[in-house]
């Protein structure tokens, strides 16, 4: 089916393109799969028809951690894309392995596109950049973990959307449980109660900038808030006030598509999908946050994935890359990107457009991601930068999961993670030289 | 009487060599390059690595994690190997004395061994689902909440059942022709001396068998060691967590998934050694014990 459509998407380009002799071909490996897919072909087709010198082929390479996988294996044997996607977990360790990579902003400028890092909106900024603030990977499917509600659910319990999780478990909760509803579910916890949770407080998630000066960095796996918003959510799984079916992220987002869960913790990009298969009216707000942290909530991280130009190619095919960057972050590309996929549009220009063309007039949930990224940045909140993270991600899930079903106590737990999270930096510090 | 031999020296050397290559390059050399990069810790774009000693495996030797998942992998490959096994020669024998309609009974058996594992594991994963699940609503019926991915006994039991189910097919077909080559003669010479069936199978027919059981044991070993990966691959939806995986699992979570080669270079280094040491041992231990005549 993907071939296929890949097939298709370039035996169009072929017959639009038609026989020009000098055209300069490039390789995009993504792992955008299902309808995601379907919107990153469109991409390529509409760049492909829109001159005649450059030819992308965007191919599928599988699950976020496959795509990085597959990405390394080549670039090992000389045989790299022109283009990979990354997702956030996997950062550091592009962005680490210096040559690699041609940072995104040396390669518009060096191909005399203008950039102005000013014209991303503030939560995109500077993820994927680095500690000098240089942009190194293209954000494309950007996203931020935002809460969905039923809004029959809320109506029959007769409250609102909870703007903090003290609400919650005061008013929201036992209202919706009242009403039949299980009231909450969620579905990354390393991403959405961990990562984000430390964002959304403005507090410091690791040592040396949250990572981002140097590989020698701890993570702050042992800070009190985080424990005891753990705590507090074991509370609600044991009273009824949450639902929780693991680590997979379908398990936790199928009781609310199916209406038994009454508001789900997902990504915004989830908006997309969830028009196709809820068969409620739903919307969306803000990622709640602990009064008793702060009174002044800050943005989230951006989660998702970034376009990171490999090195190692012809000056015109980074030439190439250069201009389908230039081709995707157009307002009109990144509105496409936007209204089909639910992700948030990476720039203000685009964002204005989707605001006069209403989208969000008649979609306000839409919108929400691109606001709660917009929120005031705090001294914490432009990102992370972990190396091996994908395990340390791995790691969280386990200890969470073990503590949750009562198969630990939550200072083991904690331990566990700091600890094992902590070896696992260094460890990757030690990769790095 | 005449020795054969080749007149030029270097004739069984050539005539050798293809083999040889071909076991050197995909036998030796990867073999090779796990031990070599098991003493490193290196960037995963292969930029710079740092020779770290046996770090690699000292750091498994005190991980109380990695011991959990060996131990969940010894468990899994004796509960899976003695099930599919157990299971398979009972249908064996059953269906040796099926008389009419013997070959669509066996022909129906067999069907399942069609199925790859990565489809099997799937369609266990659909059987068992949290939400849609019918063996899930199933359970439930008898007042057990069954949560796969969730609870760690419950995924195991369905990653048992599911390579369970996989692998009986394999054994049901080699145990009936064992069966089925045994000679008559011996049967029915059995049966003037005993009439009890269940001591004329446990004295006579089985072993007779023991040759083909023994080939099948270390198959089936293998099998849950190495090849139960797709079925558990999809059983935790590629989200481990706190769910059961085996060795073979975690080489992949470690190396493919998080990019750490020398780590999981370290266990696989390992796992040869495992497979190496049980080789030898089935063979020392049992093969003595078998007639193959």
């Amino acid at each position: 089916m993907k071939t296929t459509s890949v097939i298709i998407a370039g035996a169009m380009t072929a017959a639009l393109a038609g026989p020009v002799a000098a055209q300069t071909e490039i390789e995009w490996w993504h792992a955008m799969g299902g309808s995601l897919g379907e919107t990153v072909n469109k991409i390529a087709t509409e760049f492909n028809a829109s001159q005649s010198d450059y030819v992308i082929t965007p191919v599928f390479k599988g699950s976020y951690e496959e795509t990085l996988t597959a990405g390394i294996a080549a670039f090992r044997a000389g045989e790299q894309p022109n283009i990979l996607q990354v997702f956030d977990a996997g950062a550091a360790t592009v962005i680490g392995a210096k040559g690699a990579t041609i940072p995104v902003q040396d390669l518009l400028v060096d191909n005399g596109i203008a950039f102005d890092i000013e014209d991303y909106i503030s939560g995109v900024r500077y993820f994927y950049a680095d500690s000098d603030g240089k942009m190194i990977g293209m954000p494309f499917n950007s996203s931020s973990p935002i809460m969905y509600f039923n809004v029959d659910a809320l109506e029959a319990a007769g409250v609102t959307a909870p703007i903090t999780w003290e609400e919650f478990q005061d008013v929201t909760a036992p209202a919706l449980l009242e009403a039949g509803y299980v009231p909450l579910s969620q579905s990354h916890m390393p991403w959405i109660f961990t990562e984000n949770f430390f964002s959304r407080h403005n507090l410091p998630f690791a040592s040396a900038n949250n990572g981002y000066d140097s590989a020698d960095v701890t993570i702050n796996m042992d800070a009190p808030e985080i424990r005891d918003h753990f705590e507090a959510f074991k509370g609600w799984i044991d009273n009824g006030y949450a639902g929780f079916y693991g680590a997979s992220w379908d398990d936790n987002a199928t009781p609310f598509q199916q209406g038994e869960v009454g508001m789900w913790l997902g990504s915004s990009g989830s908006f997309g999908g969830l028009q196709q298969t809820a068969e409620f009216e739903f919307s969306a707000t803000y990622l709640p946050y602990w009064e008793s942290i702060t009174t002044e909530p800050t943005q989230t991280f951006i989660g998702g994935a970034a376009l990171f130009a490999m090195s190692g190619q012809p000056e015109e095919e980074n030439k190439a890359t250069a201009e389908f960057f230039r081709f995707l972050t157009s307002p009109e590309t990144q509105y496409m990107w936007h209204k089909e996929t639910g992700y948030v549009p990476i720039t203000e220009a685009a964002y204005d457009v989707a605001k006069e063309d209403g989208h969000y007039d008649r979609f306000p949930a839409a919108e929400v991601g691109i606001q709660q990224l917009s929120l005031p940045a705090g001294e914490w909140t432009r990102g992370y930068r972990m190396g091996f993270y994908v395990q340390v991600r791995d790691v969280m899930n386990r200890e969470y999961t073990r503590y949750l079903t009562g198969d630990t106590s939550l200072e083991d737990a904690f331990a566990a993670i700091k600890e094992e999270s902590d070896e696992l930096l260094a460890r990757f510090a030690q990769t790095q030289n | 009487m005449k020795r054969a031999a080749f007149s030029q020296p270097l004739m069984p050397v050539a005539l050798l060599l293809p083999q040889l290559v071909i076991i050197a390059v995909f036998f030796y050399w990867p073999a090779w390059e796990a031990i070599y990069s098991s003493f490193f810790l290196q960037d995963p774009f292969g930029f710079g690595s740092n020779f770290v000693g046996a770090n690699n495996y000292t750091r498994l030797a005190t991980s109380s994690e990695y011991a959990k998942v060996a131990g969940f992998t010894v468990f899994f490959t004796v509960i899976v190997t003695v099930l599919s096994l157990g299971t398979a020669l009972l249908l064996a024998v059953k269906a040796d004395k099926v008389v009419r309609g013997a070959k669509t009974y066996r022909t129906l058996l067999m069907w399942v061994y069609a199925i790859a594992p990565p489809v099997a594991g799937f369609l266990g994963a659909l059987l068992f689902d949290q939400n849609i699940g019918p063996i899930t609503d199933l359970f439930a019926f008898f007042g057990y909440n069954l949560q796969i991915g969730l609870n760690y006994n419950d995924t195991a039991f369905a990653m048992i059942v599911v390579s369970v189910w996989k692998q009986i097919p394999v054994n049901f077909i080699f145990l009936l022709s064992g069966l089925q080559s045994i000679p008559v003669a011996v049967r029915e010479a059995a049966l003037i001396d005993n009439k009890s069936g269940t001591r004329r199978f446990w004295d006579i027919t089985f072993p007779l068998l023991a040759p083909t059981a023994f080939f099948l044991l270390i198959i089936n070993i293998t099998y849950a060691l190495f090849d139960t990966f797709g079925v558990i691959d999809i059983m935790v939806k590629g989200n481990p967590a706190s769910n059961p995986i085996t060795l073979v699992y975690k080489v992949y979570t470690d190396g493919f998934r998080g990019s750490d080669l020398g780590g999981s270079s370290a266990q696989s280094v390992v796992l040869m050694v495992l497979v190496l040491a049980l080789t030898v041992m089935q063979f020392r231990m049992l093969e003595r014990r078998i007639h193959y005549t």
